[in-house]
């Protein structure tokens, strides 16, 4: 599996599409600090939920800069006009109390909060990443295992799957179920949609639409051990024709993925380059979750020295 | 006999850590020598090392923190070279050394600088505030400091024998289990966390005690000064809390060491329980670190405002709200580990309500300066910037308890940048504040100003340079813990950010250099008077340096500001009040308890990582036996003579009385009537 060409995509390595894509937006680094270039972030969102993440984040900003800036202000303002040398400044040191004041002090944060309170109630619950997306479409299913250091999708519909390339029709809502072999990651697309945990034993779920086509960065946000910083992939996001062609180019050319299968693949192994199997074992995802497949294993145990890593044999 | 120890450990391989640990080496062999040739031995011995003064107990911990703050501060160097030069590239530090590096960085920063840091100015302030000659229990304070060492000592040892925890700098399971970490770097993690934080723990109940229990004559809870009520605070949090971080590190060990179950995978392991645990702890600890400091800043900027703090008794209720709610907040965490929508919800808005308190805090500091007559002397700098700083801080923590903002921001570069906001801004720029306004009472001179405005302004600019363009990264959807990047676009911030440590590197340097030059000029900046700042509580009411039993008579207090009254007393009824009857003090003998204790902990646990069987053994009935052998001492106490306090006290009045005559004189000059 390890070092096969991605069938539709070519052989484009992870990170190339993003890059070139910054260059273009970014041309100097001036411009970039000045304009605020907006590249692979949350700030330029794709789809519905790291949209609406987006605006929600934005009106918290804004409800908490209102009373954060006239503070800031506040604070250098009195600072210098209480300076021990301006002679125009009043010195009232028994000035120490006012239930007036004290009122204000209590009641400005408390309005704040409850007005931000209102925002996280609701936000929470129209959020919540197991919320499914509400369109005439029916959602992909897609199973999700992060792996030492690698992740692996599987399409059960489709019976196919991929590791390291997550490849999604635009437009119609994707619906993810995701587990660990072994120690936890987390899930992550900052354009499309929100962070989960991924954990053995367990199994999180989360909704996603991409609306744009496009490549977009992806990675694990949650620090998994050595291997862990080559743990980002490319999620595609394509026209529903092109998906489909994908998938069964993919069934055409692609060797199985059983459970021996599986148990190899989930060793530890490093920068493992994008590849697919054509033919899944059905119920492979509940076997991970339900631990009928074991856990995966770590590192092995060296005479206790610093070098019980996987070292880079990968 | 020597368990899992050998040759190996050692990381030739890696030339860093061992070319560090020379270094360091040769500088501590170097000191050891020099005060060998010099004959400070007896000196360090009987005066600092089995010590029970609290004042020299605290100056040795705000030592300690001062040391692994420049340990941290390493760490945090190599980090920010690694990323900048390893976009699209290996750099320079190979993952399996990349990761110690940002394990041990946070435990460092967090266990062994923080901690120490605020532990050692309580230590030294609150029983000058409160008016007594010592804490409650001055044995177990040295016992206290002397563990916390130990830790400090192992998690150093990690560097050149054996490795460092590759977790992150909370060992999340089961990243931590035997099967994932089989190396000792989590063992001396949990050791070190372990030994110290048994000095952690009966430091709080020392401070709880001494504060409830052992305060001057009319020295009600309502007339303390601020920092012994966020002191207060402080330490209930740590009784409470740190239990939970032993009880779950020790579940840890029981299945790295046993084999059990607690947060595997497998066998009915649960690693979500983990995470629960060591943030039901993990939130306080923030608050335990930051409310000390909160307490500093109200004294500095009451003092350098020259007014009482403002709403004294709504920050009181601000302080203890703060503490409660800590205790209510700690899944937002871990929003993103997929619990329901009404989870989220509760405890993001629980999270959002504390900031409730701090924001009356701020007010409240806001309106102590109103009005006053502000001095821009180094502390009230720290504090101007905090007040600036940490309002941003807290406005990015309030937002990232917001889950569907936190949904895209957790573990993201946002994140770090919103804690080391608050860390730095907060609870670092408070130590520093607390540090230089109380220098001159534990050295008898000040520190130098000039020096000290040139190290704030370069920490706070190195400080904003680098975490401004860290908050961008976060939005840009940079996670934490990357040894290398794959996307080229961040690699002009990361270099700003190696741009910004370097200035942060100056500020350091400038803080060395405030220290030297100060100590050159000591009899210049002189404090004759124990009161250089004009200060208002009773710290400043005894000389600089105070004597070891702090007041030759205990101070009547008759109100808010006890030391301001005295003072204003004086003032208007011209002279000082009648020599009291002086009396002999009793206090409490010296100990090597703690250091012989601390000595056997860290055998103890060095010999626990490698498995050394009968070593541990060794080290653990000699330790117990250190206390055995201390709790049937004779005795315990000696008696300074009358003749002795009421000399000290006669001079100190002296030189009040030439202070009261001169302050007459200036007022005169300034109201002619």
């Amino acid at each position: 599996m390890n070092g096969r060409q991605d069938v539709l995509l070519g052989p484009t390595m992870i990170g190339d599409a993003f890059r070139s894509r910054l260059r273009r937006a970014c041309a100097a680094t001036v411009p970039l600090l000045l304009s605020g270039c907006v590249g692979t972030g949350v700030l330029n969102p794709h789809g519905p939920i790291a949209g609406q993440n987006r605006t929600i984040l934005f009106n918290s900003l804004a409800i908490m800069l209102a009373i954060v800036v006239p503070t800031i202000l506040a604070t250098l303002v009195f600072a210098w006009w209480y300076r021990a040398g301006n002679d125009k400044a009043t010195y009232r040191p028994e000035f120490t109390f006012s239930g007036r004041i004290e009122l204000l002090v209590w009641s400005i944060p408390i309005l704040t909060i409850l007005f931000l309170g209102g925002v996280i109630w609701v936000g929470s619950h129209q959020l919540d990443p197991a919320r499914p997306i509400e369109s005439n479409q029916k959602a992909l299913e897609v199973e999700v295992v992060s792996t030492d250091w690698k992740w692996l999708f599987i399409y059960p519909e489709q019976g196919i799957a991929t590791v390291n390339r997550l490849v999604v029709p635009v437009g119609r809502p994707v619906h993810f179920r995701l587990t660990s072999s072994s120690v936890m990651n987390v899930f992550f697309v900052p354009q499309l949609v929100s962070q989960i945990y991924t954990m053995n034993g367990m199994a999180t779920q989360l909704n996603m639409r991409a609306d744009t086509p496009g490549r977009y960065y992806s990675t694990s946000a949650h620090y998994s051990g050595d291997g862990f910083s080559d743990m980002n992939f490319a999620t595609d996001a394509v026209p529903a024709a092109q998906f489909e062609g994908w998938v069964a180019q993919a069934r055409a050319r692609g060797r199985l993925l059983d459970r021996p299968a599986y148990e190899k693949f989930a060793q530890q192994s490093q920068k493992v380059p994008p590849g697919f199997w054509g033919q899944v074992q059905p119920g492979l995802f509940d076997a991970v979750v339900r631990q009928e497949i074991k856990p995966a294993a770590g590192p092995q145990e060296g005479r206790g020295g610093p070098r019980v890593s996987p070292g880079d044999e990968s | 006999m020597f368990g899992k120890l050998s040759l190996d450990a050692i990381p030739f391989s890696q030339p860093i850590p061992l070319v560090a640990a020379a270094v360091i080496g040769v500088l501590l062999l170097g000191v050891l020598a020099w005060i060998t040739k010099k004959g400070h031995w007896p000196y360090l011995w009987h005066e600092w090392i089995t010590s029970v003064d609290h004042k020299r107990i605290g100056v040795m911990y705000i030592l300690l923190a001062l040391v692994m703050l420049i340990r941290g501060f390493s760490d945090a160097i190599l980090m920010r070279t690694q990323q900048a030069m390893a976009v699209n590239a290996p750099g320079y530090l190979p993952p399996e050394h990349y990761d110690q590096i940002f394990s041990a960085h946070g435990a460092i920063m967090i266990f062994f600088g923080a901690m120490p840091f605020v532990i050692g100015l309580m230590n030294f302030v609150v029983p000058l505030q409160l008016g007594v000659r010592d804490v409650a229990f001055p044995t177990l304070n040295s016992t206290s400091f002397w563990l916390t060492a130990s830790g400090a000592l192992l998690v150093n040892v990690s560097l050149v024998i054996g490795e460092f925890a590759r977790t992150g700098w909370l060992p999340y399971a089961p990243l931590s289990e035997k099967v994932y970490s089989p190396g000792v770097g989590v063992d001396y993690y949990l050791w070190a966390i372990q030994i110290s934080g048994i000095g952690t723990l009966m430091s709080g109940i020392n401070l709880v005690t001494t504060i409830l229990k052992v305060r001057a004559p009319g020295m009600s809870y309502l007339r303390m000064p601020m920092f012994c009520w966020t002191s207060l605070a402080s330490n209930l949090l740590i009784v409470a809390a740190f239990p939970i971080l032993t009880a779950t590190l020790a579940m840890l060990t029981l299945d790295r060491y046993m084999g059990f179950h607690f947060f595997t995978n497998d066998a009915g392991g649960n690693p979500m329980l983990f995470v629960n645990l060591i943030w039901a702890w993990g939130h306080p600890e923030v608050y335990i670190l930051v409310l000390p400091a909160f307490g500093v800043f109200s004294e500095v900027i009451s003092t350098f405002s020259s007014k009482p703090l403002f709403g004294y008794r709504s920050m009181v209720a601000a302080t203890l709200f703060i503490t409660l709610v800590s205790f209510t907040v700690w899944l937002h965490h871990f929003f993103t580990m997929g619990a329901g929508a009404n989870v989220n919800a509760a405890f993001g808005i629980a999270t959002s309500i504390i900031a409730v308190g701090t924001g009356v805090k701020v007010y409240n500091w806001l309106f102590t300066m109103y009005g006053g007559k502000v001095r821009f002397t180094t502390p009230m700098l720290w504090s101007i910037a905090f007040m600036v700083t940490f309002v941003v801080g807290g406005m990015t923590g309030v937002l990232l308890a917001v889950p569907p903002a936190d949904f895209m921001l957790h573990n993201s570069l946002f994140l770090v940048a919103h804690f080391h906001n608050v860390i730095i801004g907060g609870v670092l720029f408070g130590a520093f504040a607390g540090m230089t306004f109380w220098f001159p009472k534990a050295f008898g001179f000040r520190l130098h100003e000039g020096w000290g405005h040139v190290a704030f302004w370069l920490s706070l600019a190195g400080f904003l340079i680098v975490f401004t363009p860290m908050y961008w990264l976060g939005l840009e959807g940079m996670t934490r813990r990357l040894q290398h990047v794959n996307v080229a676009g961040w690699a002009p911030f990361l270099w700003i950010m190696l741009f910004g440590v370097g200035i942060m590197g100056l500020g350091v340097l400038a803080q060395i250099m405030q220290l030297l030059v100060s100590i050159r000029d000591r009899d210049q900046l002189r404090d004759e008077t124990g009161d250089p700042w004009d200060g208002r509580s009773l710290e400043w009411a005894t000389t600089s340096p105070p004597p070891s039993f702090n007041f030759a008579v205990l101070p009547d207090v008759r109100g808010e500001e006890a030391y301001w009254t005295i003072k204003q007393r004086a003032i208007e009824a011209q002279g000082l009040v009648e020599e009291p009857e002086y009396e002999p003090i009793e206090m409490p003998r010296n100990s090597a308890t703690g250091v012989v204790t601390a000595f056997f902990a860290s055998f103890t646990g060095f010999a626990l990582i490698w498995e050394i069987w009968w070593l541990v053994g060794v080290g653990l009935l000699a330790a117990y036996g250190t206390f055995v052998w201390f709790a049937w001492r004779k005795e315990d106490e000696y008696e300074i003579p009358v003749e002795e306090v009421a000399a000290y006290d006669r001079e100190r009045r002296k030189v009040r009385a030439a202070w009261l005559l001169r302050e007459q004189g200036a007022r005169a000059g300034e109201q002619p009537a």
